[in-house]
């Protein structure tokens, strides 16, 4: 199967309500990401934290793709999936903040958010972990006969996992309506991705695999929109799997608290002068697709909305020490 | 009543749970009748009688497997997974203590994962240190898991169905020695609850608790012993998590003398949980020790006679027993 490099080229396009769409989840995330900071560093609330910041147009060049019964699966670094695929902002924060009325009740923390009403089934801490679970929500899916397809999101470092090379074999074999994603922001916790991975474009192991791979550029709303348009349709039509790699990095280390010393500061520097959030901002302006006041309209209200669910989630109960043996099995105490 | 081996009790089992619910399905290798429906038959006919569609052989990729069926489970689906041996599990632990077991508590009750993995296992077939431990410890020790080890075809077929019924994720541990077990199996048999217990044989002397194939053990020993003037009473416990605390002191109250005897190692085996929980409930009311029987803590060994000396023999249980008669 030929690898295509896309770029340029654009088999799909988003209208102009999509690409306002895409934007709104971008700056969404964006906006989210620097409250999400500024929470932790002026000690409002203490939380591991996987900065997203750098990563905001994948998934969201990605879900305006989805239905709400479309599934994802993604892992720690994952709050930017979850956005851009509608979990609520009072929801999130509330169980960011170890609520009871958060979306796992307070059991799951950030690396475990799930919200299946808007298809979020799993954000998983392992690494990899994702992949194995989104081929059986899509082989569900397929024995269902329905539509649906599901979402892997994971990062290059999970590229050179076990789980990586069986779930894209499985996957294959069964023609499983499932899309693997890869956010490859070249780094891998703290390790380079040319020390770690034998091949210099992930998606070259699509071939391995008997699917289509592709690469994108991470920060291109329409190369992203036309590689995941292309992939769901072939997934929905019973094709099968695709890998599409997107490229992009990460603003801020691998975890809030890291000094990113293994980061040489000419690189970071030239990928945040590449910040794809305000880029696709002023295109929107220059075709006329938003106004300036409508877009800092829109910008303002998240940012309502924002500071709405940091003070919800802060103001809401803790849980209930009693509660701790819920949800260990169906019935509370199956297993003393 | 028919009788029949304990092959055919889980393939009835599994298959009756299959025309009763369209959402259990199978999956795991040479699962399917184009692969001889199983390593030992026990998904044979389930292929050709219910569709490919609810059958899927897979390759041998056990994080790849134990990930679809936690995902199809999570969207409603209850997946019955075969892991051809029990070893096999530590290819795919992630998958199944790190997510089947917790993703109902980590979601907050959300998601739920109502899948059963079967495997197979035990020492005596000359399968060496890799292919024949017991481990229903570390699945014990899983907060999110149940357990369940049959010792006779009949309660085969009543586990399977509860496991594959159960909303919570089932160990199901089959021993490899049991498989050509003949037993009567009722034609109508009601699913057995899990965590109940079985008392196999009556006694008043010394009560001998196991499971899995050394319950078979245990009954001949009481055989032996009961010529020795010596009556054991032999509980099956069935299901190993959650385990039947009620029944097991019940009948240490009774007996006063306890014997713990299983295939898996000494330490930190199933009889250290038993043994610390029941000292702490009849603390004082017993007339000695709680005792534990079990391999000794080495690999299974290849060679027959260190292989024979390693697995608990019904001679171990006698000696054991005869000996905790005499205690205090």
């Amino acid at each position: 199967m030929p690898i295509k490099e896309v770029g340029g080229i654009n088999t799909a396009l988003p209208d102009a309500a999509t690409q306002l769409e895409i934007y709104r989840r971008m700056t969404l995330i964006a906006q989210n990401d620097e409250a999400s900071r500024k929470v932790i560093r002026t000690g409002r609330l203490l939380m591991p934290y996987y900065s997203p910041r750098g990563q905001e147009a994948i998934p969201s060049a990605i879900s305006v793709n989805l239905n709400k019964d479309d599934t994802i699966c993604t892992i720690y670094r994952g709050i930017h999936d979850m956005l851009a695929k509608g979990v609520p902002l009072n929801d999130l924060w509330a169980e960011l903040a170890g609520r009871s009325n958060g979306t796992c009740k307070g059991k799951g923390g950030p690396m475990h958010i799930t919200h299946p009403a808007s298809g979020a089934m799993l954000t998983t801490g392992i690494v990899g972990s994702s992949m194995p679970i989104a081929n059986g929500l899509a082989w569900a899916a397929k024995m269902d006969g329905s539509r649906r397809v599901s979402i892997a999101y994971f990062g290059d470092g999970a590229s050179n996992i076990g789980a990586f090379h069986e779930s894209l074999n499985l996957a294959s074999i069964w023609k499983l309506p499932v899309i693997f994603v890869c956010q490859n922001n070249l780094f891998a916790e703290h390790t380079r991705y040319e020390k770690a991975t034998s091949v210099d474009r992930i998606s070259k192991r699509a071939i391995g695999y008997a699917m289509p791979g592709v690469t994108v550029n991470g920060n291109d709303p329409f190369e992203i929109y036309a590689a995941a348009h292309e992939a769901i349709t072939r997934a929905r039509s019973g094709e099968g799997p695709t890998l599409i790699e997107a490229l992009t990095f990460r603003f801020h280390g691998h975890v809030f608290g890291d000094a990113d010393k293994y980061i040489p500061k000419e690189e970071k520097d030239a990928a945040i002068a590449k910040d794809p959030v305000p880029i696709f901002r002023a295109k929107l302006i220059a075709d006329g697709i938003a106004t300036e006041a409508e877009l800092t309209d829109m910008e303002a209200k998240i940012d309502t909305e924002i500071e709405a669910a940091i003070a919800y989630a802060l103001a809401s109960p803790l849980p209930d020490p009693a509660d701790l043996l819920d949800d260990v099995y169906a019935v509370r105490g199956a297993v003393a | 009543m028919t009788k029949m081996s304990m092959i055919q009790a889980l393939n009835e089992g599994i298959a009756e749970s299959m025309a009763s619910d369209p959402k259990v399905v199978v999956l795991g290798e040479d699962v399917g009748d184009n692969e001889e429906g199983g390593i030992v038959g026990v998904t044979r006919g389930l292929s050709t009688r219910f569709g490919e569609n609810r059958v899927w052989s897979t390759p041998i990729s056990e994080q790849a497997i134990m990930g679809a069926a936690i995902g199809a489970a999570i969207s409603g689906y209850k997946p019955v997974a075969e892991i051809m041996l029990m070893n096999f599990t530590a290819v795919c632990m992630d998958m199944i203590f790190n997510h089947a077991a917790k993703l109902r508590y980590m979601s907050g009750g959300q998601t739920s994962v109502p899948l059963v993995v079967r495997m197979m296992t035990g020492s005596g077939i000359a399968s060496g240190g890799q292919h024949s431990d017991f481990l229903e410890t570390w699945f014990a020790h899983s907060p999110g898991l149940k357990v369940v080890a049959p010792s006779n075809p009949a309660d085969a077929k009543g586990l399977m169905l509860s496991a594959i019924a159960d909303p919570d994720p089932v160990i199901f541990i089959e021993c490899t020695r049991l498989y050509g077990m003949q037993g009567e199996v009722p034609d109508s048999i009601e699913p057995i609850p899990i965590g109940k217990a079985q008392v196999a044989r009556a006694g008043t002397d010394v009560t001998i608790v196991s499971h899995s194939e050394i319950v078979n053990r245990a009954l001949k020993a009481a055989e032996a012993l009961e010529a020795e003037g010596i009556s054991a009473e032999v509980v099956d416990l069935r299901s190993i998590s959650p385990w039947d605390k009620e029944a097991v002191c019940a009948s240490a109250r009774k007996t006063g003398r306890l014997l713990v005897a299983h295939e898996a190692v000494r330490n930190f085996g199933p009889g250290a949980e038993i043994a610390a929980t029941v000292q702490e409930e009849l603390f004082g009311q017993l007339k000695a020790p709680v005792r534990r029987l079990a391999a000794p803590f080495t690999p299974v060994p290849f060679s027959k006679v260190l292989e024979t000396h390693h697995l608990v023999q019904v001679e171990d249980v006698i000696d054991a027993a005869r000996s905790l008669a005499k205690e205090g």
